[in-house]
């Protein structure tokens, strides 16, 4: 930073004047806790750290608003390198940027755009980062595109929270967390207390379930175009590894994915299936959800603000949620998503599933993948038996999950599992293991509180 | 290794970088935007912000009109200015840094006050898509929306003010042939099969199919067996009721096979048929709405200066009066559904096929209409895109911003019965008013230097606003007091938001998709509220 520019303290420059009416005035409508100071800006801009997760077309955005509102604290986290594809919205790449790190470049563009601007990037994903790293912050903004990812993040600040022997919450270890999604013309913001409000979790079924397509029909009766290119990538590429064995069907690789075009446009025409275009296969192979800049821009300024008014106190915060519809004119509603007591991310209660005793694994593997409260993908299910760790089944490595595939099928008792059991459940969806205690539905003595 | 080079030609760079966007608004949404030119008046934060979502997603051209100098507090919360900005003008600079975002989109820069142009040069506006302002005093706002509306060019009145915000859309009228609906109705005529429909209906025999093929015909022909059925004791009639419907349902469910043991077997055609009955039974009909439209006086007055749509809307009347037989043209959409590949491709070609010949018979009928009238011809693509969605179309016929400020008139009955509600929302917009005459009467916003002092000439000014609309002054001060703490200050993030949906609405209306705000939206990031008003 050139230390020639700083006239008095940073937070008195005239730039600052527009906020400072909002920090330095009290108004009718300010939250009764709030005292309009001089000293609200300097917490912003010298004590109060931001995360942005996403340097996408909300964490650009959110990264230009945050900068424009006197944070300069800010860190943003993206794996993702820059494509062509994102210019249409992401704002701070050009042509030339194309191939480098999102963050890396986003934080350059806004530290230089923005004098006193001291972002920093970790371009690397969100599950490389520690508890250590996380608990550095103050209030936790999200712009994810993947659920998995939100899930992970939300449950790495749920892990973060501290009980006091009362088991009453410590309100110290409580990160807010300001998440923002979008879809086409529609998007969705929200403010979650970890703790206190609705986590992301405790809504899940706020997400529509993900669109399939049924094996016989991709194989037998293909009518749609999705269907011919769902057949090339399930079963034809595998088959005709067009690139040898080891190459796996990339959709980013755009010879791959005119690979796919051209043999699915086959089929189409053997089956007299119109309108296989090069566009819809790339949507089919990606699972591309469209994007157009306002929507970002709208929705990430509907979190900037709230991340403003956390740091701020100046007025309270949307309760809870808040969907946008910008198809037929405009149209936003915010509403109380309710807090779920027996959430596996933020309840500090003990999960309990109950079972009929005479089920096979696979029944619990089921119930943690299709139950409403799990929905988990791959889940690796282990427990104490005789104080011995014992896995039961896990997929996630080929080797184990070889060893253990057989226990799906056997009974829970054969494997040693008894009424109060705990299992130890792993999933990509959370950071942390996962204790479920085992109710076997026939039993009414359990001691629950073990 | 050598790779499989395949055939199939890439995406050009173009669609390649617009990928995103083109599923929302296709190549012809995309087309139209580079097609368009839009005008910006003050390049305020708000100002930049809108303009931001238009040139990234490629509009044609930019226009800014901005007298202003650079000050520390533009520089503050506009992030199309930098350090060495401040004392150079305000509009080149922030077109120097918007154009930066997307090299294809051309940008100009007017350094004249737009009450100057009004005066010496009119005509400047005409050459524009749509033209939007931010930051304009009350006496500018009239003279400007007046001048807009006699040119017929779409204006877009835009304000940010601490945490609140509006937008104000005035046009003459809009119309939208693809609105995008989330829930279309999907158009299968089972009540008047067209001819191809009907012999392939009578093609098939559910009775004597053999076991593969009776769980592979697509629901829509189950139905109409089973309704065919219902017909033969209930003649001349069509299942309307709820008593009536599950009758169809118990056809249906007898046409289900069963096994050796008396089981029915599930077959999910047969499923999906009986969870039509409640939908796919309602009879095909001309909805009032596009009834309104083919005869109003519009489409039935016809001038060399009508436009494409009203001209469409036109054949489409002659259409539906004649070959049509009362109902609108075959959208050829199916829905996808259980089936063989055989039957549904099949299906789907009946559709398709019906509805190429009815857009043909409109395309010839928009023909004629061109020659007799002289004017410009359209392409088949366009009546064929307009046939496609005339069961949704829609026209707004919007309303001059003067008539805010009609002492007295519908608007200020309209204002009134909101206030009286109380709508907070409507409040918002009567300090948003107070405050564009604040400055017309002060030369600078209400809390400018000082809030308290403001309070008592803010209060004025609302209560001229609320004498207008003929209302009690409002009981407390506190909505007026908190205008003055604002003190005139732009908020980045609140007119980052608007500048989203403003661009958005600016889209909407030059590629004629998806219905715009009707007319006036108002947003107050405090309470994260919103609301549209139809002035
Ligand atoms: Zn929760």
């Amino acid at each position: 930073m050139a230390s020639g520019e700083i006239e008095n303290s940073d937070y008195q420059q005239k730039r600052w004047h527009n906020i400072r009416k909002l920090l330095e005035r009290s108004g009718p409508f300010c939250h009764p806790d709030f005292e309009p100071s001089a000293e609200i800006l300097d917490y912003i801009m010298n004590s109060c750290k931001v995360l942005i997760v996403g340097a996408g077309g909300l964490g650009c955005e959110l990264l230009k608003d945050l900068a424009l509102m006197g944070f300069k604290k800010l860190h943003v986290v993206d794996m993702d390198t820059i494509e062509l594809s994102n210019l249409n919205r992401q704002f701070l790449f050009r042509k030339n940027d194309i191939g480098l790190s999102k963050a890396k470049c986003a934080v350059e563009f806004v530290n230089k755009r923005i004098p006193g601007c001291e972002a920093i990037a970790h371009h690397c994903p969100i599950q490389d980062l520690d508890d250590g790293f996380y608990r550095q912050f103050h209030i936790v903004v999200c712009g994810l595109d993947s659920i998995v990812a939100r899930r992970w993040l939300n449950g790495m600040l749920m892990s973060l929270l501290q009980y006091n022997d009362d088991r009453s919450l410590d309100q110290s270890s409580v990160i807010p967390l300001v998440d923002g999604g979008t879809e086409g013309f529609k998007g969705n913001a929200r403010v979650i207390l970890p703790g206190m409000s609705a986590c992301i979790e405790c809504t899940l079924d706020l997400y529509p379930p993900q669109k399939t397509f049924p094996l016989c029909t991709i194989a037998n009766t293909p009518r749609l175009p999705e269907h011919c290119v769902e057949y090339v990538k399930v079963l034809q590429w595998c088959k005709e590894n067009p690139w040898g064995p080891n190459t796996g069907l990339d959709g980013d690789d755009p010879q791959h994915v005119a690979w796919v075009h051209e043999k699915a446009q086959e089929r189409a025409m053997k089956y007299g299936i119109a309108n296989v275009t090069y566009q819809l296969t790339q949507g089919v192979l990606k699972n591309i959800i469209p994007a157009v800049a306002s929507t970002n821009a709208a929705i990430a300024a509907a979190c900037a603000t709230e991340v403003f008014k956390l740091a701020s106190s100046c007025c309270a915060n949307m309760n809870n949620y808040m969907v946008l519809n910008m198809s037929d004119g405009v149209y936003s509603y915010t509403f109380s998503a309710e807090k779920r007591l027996e959430c596996v991310a933020c309840s500090n209660t003990t999960r309990v599933l109950e079972i009929e005793p005479d089920a096979t694994l696979q029944v619990i593997y089921d119930k943690l993948c299709e139950d409403n409260g799990y929905l988990m993908k791959s889940p690796g299910i282990t427990t104490v038996i005789n104080g011995r760790n014992k896995t039961l089944y896990m997929a996630s490595i080929k080797s184990i999950e070889e060893k253990t595939k057989d226990n799906l099928k056997r009974r829970i008792t054969e494997l040693g599992l008894y009424n109060g059991v705990d299992l130890l459940v792993a999933d990509v969806t959370t950071p942390n293991t996962i204790t479920i205690k085992l109710k076997f539905s026939d039993s009414i003595d359990i001691d629950m509180s073990r | 290794m050598a790779s499989p080079s395949p055939k199939s030609p890439e995406q050009n760079e173009k669609s390649k970088q617009y990928d995103r966007q083109l599923r929302l608004w296709g190549d012809h949404g995309q087309s139209a935007l580079e097609n368009g030119h839009i005008c910006l008046i003050n390049a305020t934060a708000l100002g930049t912000e809108i303009l931001k979502s238009i040139v990234l997603p490629g509009v044609g051209a930019i226009t800014i009109v901005d007298e202003n100098i650079t000050s520390d507090e533009d520089f503050g919360c506009n992030f199309f200015l930098e350090t060495s900005s401040k004392g150079l003008n305000r509009g080149s600079e922030t077109l120097r840094l918007l154009l930066e975002l997307n090299d294809a989109v051309q940008g100009h820069s007017v350094q004249e006050p737009p009450d100057q142009i009004l005066k010496d040069n009119p005509d400047f506006f005409k050459s524009f898509n749509t033209v939007i302002a931010t930051s304009l005093n009350e006496k500018l706002i009239k003279d400007l929306s007046q001048h807009l509306w006699d040119l017929n060019i779409p204006f877009i009145l835009c304000r940010s003010v601490g945490f609140l915000g509006s937008f104000r859309i005035q046009f003459k009228e809009h119309a939208i042939i693809e609105t995008h609906p989330d829930n279309e109705r999907v158009d299968l005529r089972l009540d008047v099969p067209f001819p191809i429909l009907s012999q392939y209906f009578d093609s098939i025999n559910i009775s004597t199919l053999d076991l593969k093929d009776h769980g592979h015909i697509p629901w829509i022909v189950i139905l109409y067996k089973a309704v065919q059925q219902w017909q033969i004791t209930n003649p001349d009639r069509w299942p309307m009721s709820r008593k009536e419907k599950n009758e169809i349902k118990e056809i249906i469910q007898q046409y289900i096979r069963i096994d050796e043991n008396g089981v029915p077997i599930t077959e999910e055609n047969f499923e999906e048929a009986k969870r039509a009955v409640n939908t796919a039974l309602l009879p095909t009909f001309l909805p009032v709405k596009i009834q309104d439209l083919i005869y109003s006086s519009a489409a039935i007055n016809l001038t060399k200066d009508s436009s494409a749509f009203w001209i469409m809307c036109s054949a489409l009347r002659g259409f539906v009066e004649a070959e049509g037989k009362g109902k609108l043209p075959v959208t050829g959409v199916l829905p996808d559904m259980t089936a063989s590949t055989e039957h549904y491709v099949k299906l789907q070609n009946i559709y398709r096929c019906q509805a190429a010949a009815d857009a043909e018979i409109v395309y010839r009928k928009v023909q004629q209409i061109v020659s007799q009238l002289q004017c410009d011809t359209m392409s088949d693509t366009e009546v064929k895109l307009f046939c496609r969605h005339a069961h949704d179309l829609h026209l707004i016929k919007g309303s001059n911003i003067a008539l805010e400020y009609q002492p007295g008139g519908p608007v200020a009955s309209y204002i009134a019965r909101h206030l009286e509600e109380p709508d907070v929302m409507m409040v918002h917009y009567i300090l948003l008013r107070a405050a564009d005459m604040f400055r017309s009467e002060h030369c600078r916003a209400p809390g400018e230097w000082e809030p308290e002092s403001d309070i008592a000439k803010l209060k004025n000014c609302v209560s001229k606003i609320l004498t207008d609309v003929s209302c009690s002054p409002f009981p407390k001060d506190d909505h007026i007091h908190e205008m003055c703490r604002y003190g005139g200050a732009e908020i980045h993030s609140v007119s980052a938001f608007l500048g989203g949906c403003v661009a958005h609405e600016a889209i909407k209306l030059v590629t004629n998709q998806y219905n715009p705000v009707n007319n006036t939206f108002v947003y107050d990031g405090a309470s994260t509220n919103s609301a549209t008003f139809t002035f």
